[in-house]
């Protein structure tokens, strides 16, 4: 299958998280990269500026921005061009899906379909096929997985951002080790520590963030909980927030509930959780139970 | 099965009277002078019989704050889900207390005297705020939407809950003394200016 991978205003991340998945020399035999900003490819990006042949899946990474020139061309418009050709288009990384980081740095940039949660239409007539793979960086299963279905035909069932379920249907808080700290409302004060949930205090959006980081662990080891920091919400609409490392409160209720959990329902549990000290989870875990 | 219903409606009738009749007595006479023969006696019912539906004085006592606790809670619950600016819900909820004050008033006794008062009697079973969960939730979801609002002034929970709280059960308390030279009611307006004044964005 043949790939055309064009970056706008991007840091590389995507590309180089994807030479991090294990399987890639084997992957990578499956499909011919006609351009790639790294990696050895069939065309040189002149080249593709004068027009190549022959691209099924075009593939979007970085923030796009009105008027902007890699060489000669106005990107946007190059982008076009293969977009219609294309059987299908992937936005990888969250600026190429959302905006992203880049986007808060400059006027007339977007994604390629949404800025932030907003469909802004440029390119509606590309929407259908579209596939969202927002993350920052997307996690390299995630890409070269939904790559493969795609070149398998296999149904890719999506949910209404154009992101695969099967891997933003569950949250971060899915496979977190510190969910026994989540549901008896224990935060953990030290940064870096392997223990305490992080919700309460240092700003972990992992119960209302879609991704897969917690079942599918990054370099097969870790995620951004199991090492001891907050997940930062990098696969939604609305990354970067401010204040990644504090929760938002109001006088000391979280800001935002867990997904789809009613705010109510939330406060009667917490309540009820944090009525109860677990010895347990008072020391490390490492410490023995007699002390 | 009718019978089985019938049974069962009957059971939680006859509950209902047990609890009633367990506040108006605790409200009076305090947790310890309360018993469960005298319970009994103004039931017309017997001591066993009333063990089949509480199993201790302190469980029964653990049932009230509940029931109390939903029965505000549910109330606050309409000034939560109705369309009113924050000033006005501080005086509904104000008005809803001194309300519960004035036309039950062996409920914000129960409080006062028994759940504040007799904190032993809490301990297992109603550890920590479980048993006003309904009601602290209910306080929870204004103070969240005032501050969301921008009404209300982001800071500690309970620093905000102590003084619309505490205030509130200080002037019952002193009405409940007699001490004060006007009806509870009367109060209203400049209590919830007060509050609201104290908690609002500066």
């Amino acid at each position: 299958m043949r790939l055309l991978w064009l970056s706008a205003l991007a840091c590389n991340g995507n590309a180089h998280a994807l030479l991090n998945y294990p399987h890639f020399e084997e992957w990578q035999e499956d499909f011919e990269w006609l351009y790639h900003p790294l990696l050895p490819s069939t065309h040189a990006f002149v080249e593709v500026e004068e027009g190549i042949e022959g691209v099924e899946i075009l593939i979007v990474d970085g923030t796009l921005e009105e008027g902007l020139v890699k060489n000669r061309l106005v990107y946007n418009e190059l982008l076009a061009r293969y977009a219609a050709e294309a059987k299908c288009i992937v936005t990888v990384g969250t600026c190429a899906t959302f905006g992203g980081i880049f986007a808060q740095g400059g006027e007339g940039r977007s994604g390629l379909h949404f800025s932030k949660e907003r469909r802004h239409g440029r390119f509606d007539d590309f929407w259908e096929k579209t596939v969202s793979l927002p993350g920052c960086p997307v996690q390299p299963e995630v890409l070269a997985g939904t790559l493969s279905m795609l070149r398998l035909g296999e149904p890719l069932p999506l949910d209404a951002l154009h992101r695969p379920k099967y891997f933003y249907a569950y949250t971060v808080h899915d496979g977190c080790t510190r969910n026994e700290y989540f549901e008896y409302k224990i935060d953990e004060h030290r940064f870096g520590a392997l223990e305490g949930c992080m919700f309460y205090e240092h700003g972990c959006q992992g119960t209302f963030t879609h991704g897969s980081c917690n079942k599918i662990l990054w370099n097969g080891v870790h995620s951004k909980t199991r090492a001891g920091t907050p997940c930062m919400g990098c696969t939604e609409p609305d990354f970067p927030r401010e204040t990644l490392w504090r929760t938002s409160k109001h006088m000391g209720i979280p800001a935002r509930m867990p997904l789809g959990v009613p705010r109510r329902a939330y406060l009667s549990l917490a309540g009820i959780a944090k009525a109860f000290r677990i010895e347990r989870f008072e020391r490390p875990m490492m410490e023995d139970e007699r002390g | 099965m009718i019978k089985e219903q019938h049974r069962a409606e009957k059971k939680a009738k006859r509950r209902g009277e047990i609890v009633r009749t367990a506040l108006k007595l605790f409200a009076e006479k305090g947790f310890y002078a309360t018993t469960i023969p005298e319970m009994a006696r103004d039931l017309k019912m017997s001591v066993g019989n009333l063990y089949n539906y509480f199993s201790s004085k302190e469980i029964l006592a653990q049932e009230i704050i509940r029931e109390i606790s939903a029965y505000l809670g549910a109330r606050i619950r309409e000034v939560n889900e109705a369309e009113l600016s924050v000033r006005e819900k501080i005086r509904r909820i104000v008005t809803i207390y001194f309300e519960t004050a004035r036309d039950e008033p062996e409920m914000i006794d129960f409080f006062l005297r028994v759940y504040l008062s007799n904190r032993e009697v809490f301990h297992e079973g109603c550890e920590g705020m479980i048993c006003v969960n309904e009601f602290v939730t209910e306080i929870m979801i204004f103070f969240d939407d005032g501050v969301a609002s921008g009404a209300l002034k982001n800071q500690d929970f309970f620093s905000a809950f102590g003084l619309f709280m505490g205030y509130l059960g200080g002037m019952v308390f002193l009405n409940g003394e007699n001490i004060l030279p006007r009806a509870l009611e009367e109060y209203v307006d400049d209590i919830s200016e007060n509050i609201y004044n104290a908690l609002k964005v500066s």
